[in-house]
C-alpha cells in the first residue's frame, strides 16, 4: 500500500518536472456592459514536453480563451483574474511587457483557425516570415530569407523561393496554413498552440496539415496544445485530452481514458451524440437542451441543466476534481457518490 | 408503377456554368456543375459529399431552380421542372440552408417566418387555421407554442435551424434540399437536428438531398451517397457499400482522410494523403478532373473523361483504371 502511494507520488513529481507548462486554477473573465463573463473558471492542467494535448469543447466552453490567456492576447475587456501559468516553473503572468514579448513567439507560438485573416494581405509571404525571424533572432535580412526558405521547405510548401515573393491571396487555404505553421516554428518554440488549425480546411487538406503537425512534432520535439471541437481530430492526434464545458474542465486523461472510459456525464453524452463507426445506422443520442449562457451560470455544475442523471447536490455545488485511477481526472458528483457508496458498503461488511 | 414515376427526382446531365469576368475585356465560364446525373426515390436520402468548390451546393440550388440550369434536365415526379410554374414547384420542393443566422429574417417573428410560405401558397381558409397550422409545424420540429411571437435572434443556433426546417416543412413538400444543415452547430446539437431529420422522414415520407462535408454524418443519415469532384460525380453507391468498398481513388482518399473518433482505430488507419490542391474550376484539367492528383492516372485519363458505369448493385463509378 505504501509502496503504491510512493509510486503515485513519484509519478506526480516526475510529471511536474517534465511539464513544460503548468496551468493552475486559471480564471479569465471578460468585463462587458452586461456584466462579468467568466469564460475560464478554474482550469488546471500540465503540458508535458514532446506531447500533444487536446482541448475539446463546444463553442463558448472556454477552450480558445484558455489558449489566449497563455499567450496573453486577450481582447481589451478580458483579464486573467486568478491563477498561475508556469513556464518551466516561472509564472508568466508576472512577466513584464518585454519578457512577455520574449516568451510570445520565441518560447510559445500560436496558429489560428482562419489562415486567410491571420496573414497580412498587403505583404508578401517572405516579408512576413522574415519579420518573425528578425524580431526574435539577430539574423540580417539575407540570413532571414534563407531561413524562411528553409522553413517553407520544412512545412512542405513547393517552390519556396518562388512562394516568398507571393502574396497570401495567391496561395490556397492549406498552403496558407502551412505558411502560418512555418511562421510559428521560425524560432523553434517549446510550445505550439494550435487553435482549431484545420476547421476551415477540407478533409483531404486537413489530413495533410495534421500529418504535417505530427511529423514536425516528432522532428522538433515541441509540445502542442491542440484546441478543437472535432472529436475525430482529437482521437487521431492527441496523447492527452482535456474536455471543457462552461469554462471548466470536466474531465482530463489519456485519449483512451476519454474515449473508452469516460467518467463525466458530458463526455459520455458527447460520445453518444456522434455516429458510431461500428454501427452507422444506430440512432444518435443527443444531449438535450441548449449550450450554456456564460452570463447566467448556474450555482453548481455547469452541465447539470442538461444532465440526465443530475443529483440534488449538482445544482448547489461545483463538483470537485476526483482522480479516477492513473492520472485520469473527472469533476462529477456522480463519481463522488459512487465512491462514497463503495466505501460505505466496505464499512458495512 | 410505370418506369417514369419510380423516381421522385431525376437529374440528367445537368450543367451549370457561370460567366466570370477576367481582366477588362475577356470572360470565361466557370463550370460549377458539369454533367451530373442521379435519381432520388420518394422518401429516400441521397447524401452529396465533396470538398469546397466541387459544386455540391450549386447542384442543390439548380435542382430548386434558384439558378437556371445551363443545360440538362431535372424531372420531378416525371415532369420537367423548367416547364412547371415556379410557385407550384416550390410547394413540392424546399430548402434548408447552412447558416441559421443569415437565413432567417431578423425582423420577422417565428410565426411570420413559418406563416409566410402558407400565405404564398394560400394554404389556409381563415386566421385560426393559419395559426393552428403554424403551431402544428412548430410542435413537429420541437418548438414550444410560446416561441411563436419571438424573433430569430432570441434563439440559439440549434433552435434557429429548427425554425428553418419548420419553414421548409410548412408547405408539406415531398423533397427537401438540405445544404450543410448541421455544420454550423455544436456537436451535441448536431445530433438533435440529425435525429429530427430522421424522425420527420419516417413520419412524413419526405425525400432529402443531404449536402454536407462531414462524411460520418452523411454516412449515418443517407441511404445512398454521391461523391463529387470538380463539378462531376465520381462515384455513387449505397451508403454502407460506399464506405466499405469504395472504388474511385478520390473516394478512397476522401474516406481515409476522415478523422475517426476512436483512438485505436485512428492509430491503425492509414491516411492516403493526396498531393497538392484541387485545381481551379476556371482552369480545369482535360479529361478526368481528378487526374492531376491521382496516382493511377494514365494518358487515357488526360484524353477522355470517364463516365459513370455500373459495377453491380447500382454502384456507379467514373474511372478508367479502377
Amino acid at each position: 500500500m505504501d509502496i503504491a502511494k510512493m509510486d503515485v507520488k513519484n509519478k506526480v513529481k516526475e510529471n511536474e518536472e517534465q511539464a513544460v507548462l503548468q496551468v493552475k486554477n486559471l480564471h479569465t473573465s471578460f468585463f462587458t456592459d452586461k456584466g462579468e463573463v467568466k469564460a475560464v473558471n478554474g482550469v488546471s492542467f500540465n503540458l508535458t514536453r514532446g506531447k500533444i494535448l487536446g482541448v475539446v469543447g463546444e463553442s463558448g466552453s472556454g477552450k480558445s480563451v484558455t489558449a489566449y490567456s497563455i499567450m496573453q492576447i486577450l481582447a481589451d475587456t478580458g483579464r486573467v483574474v486568478e491563477g498561475e501559468i508556469l513556464y518551466k516553473g516561472e509564472n508568466i503572468l508576472k512577466y513584464n511587457k518585454k519578457q512577455m514579448e520574449e516568451f510570445r513567439g520565441k518560447k510559445c507560438s500560436i496558429i489560428f483557425q482562419d489562415p486567410m485573416t491571420s496573414l497580412n494581405p498587403v505583404f508578401t509571404i517572405g516579408y512576413q516570415l522574415n519579420e518573425a525571424i528578425m524580431l526574435h533572432t539577430n539574423k540580417n535580412k539575407k540570413e532571414a530569407t534563407a531561413r524562411s526558405i528553409e522553413l517553407l521547405e520544412l512545412v512542405g510548401v513547393n517552390e519556396p523561393s518562388k512562394r516568398i515573393k507571393q502574396y497570401p491571396y495567391e496561395l490556397s487555404g492549406g498552403m496558407r496554413q502551412r505558411v502560418m505553421i512555418a511562421m510559428a516554428l521560425a524560432t523553434e518554440p517549446d510550445i505550439l498552440i494550435a487553435d482549431e488549425p484545420t476547421t476551415a480546411l477540407d478533409v483531404t487538406i486537413q489530413a495533410q496539415i495534421l500529418e504535417l503537425m505530427q511529423d514536425l512534432q516528432h522532428k522538433l520535439g515541441m509540445a502542442i496544445i491542440l484546441v478543437t471541437h472535432d472529436l475525430g481530430v482529437i482521437a487521431s492526434m492527441c496523447d492527452e485530452i482535456i474536455v471543457m464545458y462552461g469554462g471548466r474542465v470536466c474531465e482530463r486523461g489519456t485519449a483512451d481514458d476519454i474515449f473508452y472510459r469516460p467518467a463525466h456525464e458530458y463526455t459520455k453524452g458527447l460520445l453518444r451524440s456522434i455516429p458510431n463507426v461500428d454501427n452507422m445506422n444506430e440512432k444518435l443520442i443527443p444531449i438535450a437542451g441548449n449550450p450554456i449562457n456564460l452570463l447566467n451560470m448556474p450555482k453548481g455544475c455547469a452541465f447539470c441543466a442538461r444532465c440526465e442523471n443530475a443529483l440534488k447536490i449538482c445544482l448547489e455545488e461545483v463538483p470537485p476534481e476526483m482522480e479516477m485511477p492513473d492520472g485520469h481526472y473527472a469533476s462529477c458528483w456522480i463519481n463522488v457518490k459512487r465512491q462514497l457508496e463503495e466505501e460505505g458498503s466496505l464499512k458495512a461488511e | 408503377m410505370s418506369e417514369e414515376s419510380k423516381y421522385l427526382v431525376e437529374v440528367k446531365d445537368l450543367k451549370q456554368h457561370f460567366k466570370v469576368q477576367q481582366g477588362f475585356f475577356g470572360s470565361t465560364y466557370l463550370k460549377a456543375v458539369d454533367g451530373v446525373s442521379f435519381n432520388i426515390k420518394p422518401g429516400e436520402t441521397l447524401g452529396l459529399v465533396g470538398e469546397s468548390g466541387c459544386g455540391k451546393t450549386t447542384v442543390g440550388r439548380t435542382l430548386l431552380r434558384l439558378y437556371q440550369p445551363t443545360s440538362g434536365e431535372v424531372r420531378f415526379n416525371g415532369e420537367l421542372v423548367t416547364d412547371k410554374n415556379i410557385t407550384s414547384l416550390r410547394k413540392e420542393m424546399q430548402m434548408v440552408f447552412q447558416d441559421p443566422y443569415s437565413s432567417l429574417d431578423p425582423r420577422m417573428t417565428v410565426e411570420d417566418i413559418i406563416g409566410e410560405p402558407l400565405d404564398v401558397h394560400h394554404l389556409y381558409a381563415n386566421k385560426k387555421e393559419r395559426r393552428d397550422k403554424i403551431l402544428d409545424i412548430m410542435q413537429l420540429v420541437g418548438l414550444n407554442a410560446e416561441h411563436a411571437t419571438r424573433y430569430a435572434h432570441e434563439f440559439s443556433g440549434g433552435q434557429r435551424q429548427r425554425i428553418g426546417i419548420a419553414r421548409a416543412l410548412a408547405v408539406n413538400p415531398k423533397f427537401i434540399v438540405c445544404d450543410e444543415p448541421v455544420s454550423a452547430l455544436d456537436v451535441s446539437i448536431q445530433a438533435q437536428v440529425i435525429n429530427m431529420f430522421e424522425d420527420l422522414q419516417a413520419k412524413l415520407g419526405v425525400a432529402y438531398l443531404f449536402i454536407a462535408h462531414d462524411l460520418l454524418i452523411v454516412h449515418h443519415i443517407s441511404d445512398r451517397i454521391a461523391v463529387m469532384y470538380l463539378g462531376k460525380i465520381v462515384e455513387i453507391a449505397d451508403a454502407d457499400e460506399l464506405n466499405d468498398s469504395p472504388i474511385h481513388p478520390y473516394t478512397l482518399s476522401l474516406l481515409s482522410a476522415v478523422p475517426i473518433p476512436d483512438p485505436n482505430k485512428a492509430r491503425e488507419s492509414k491516411r492516403i494523403i493526396l498531393e497538392g490542391d484541387v485545381p481551379s474550376p476556371l482552369n480545369m484539367p482535360s479529361g478526368c478532373p481528378f487526374r492531376t492528383r491521382c496516382k493511377y492516372a494514365t494518358e487515357k485519363c488526360a484524353a477522355e473523361c470517364p463516365t459513370l458505369t455500373d459495377r453491380g448493385n447500382g454502384h456507379m463509378v467514373a474511372c478508367w483504371n479502377k
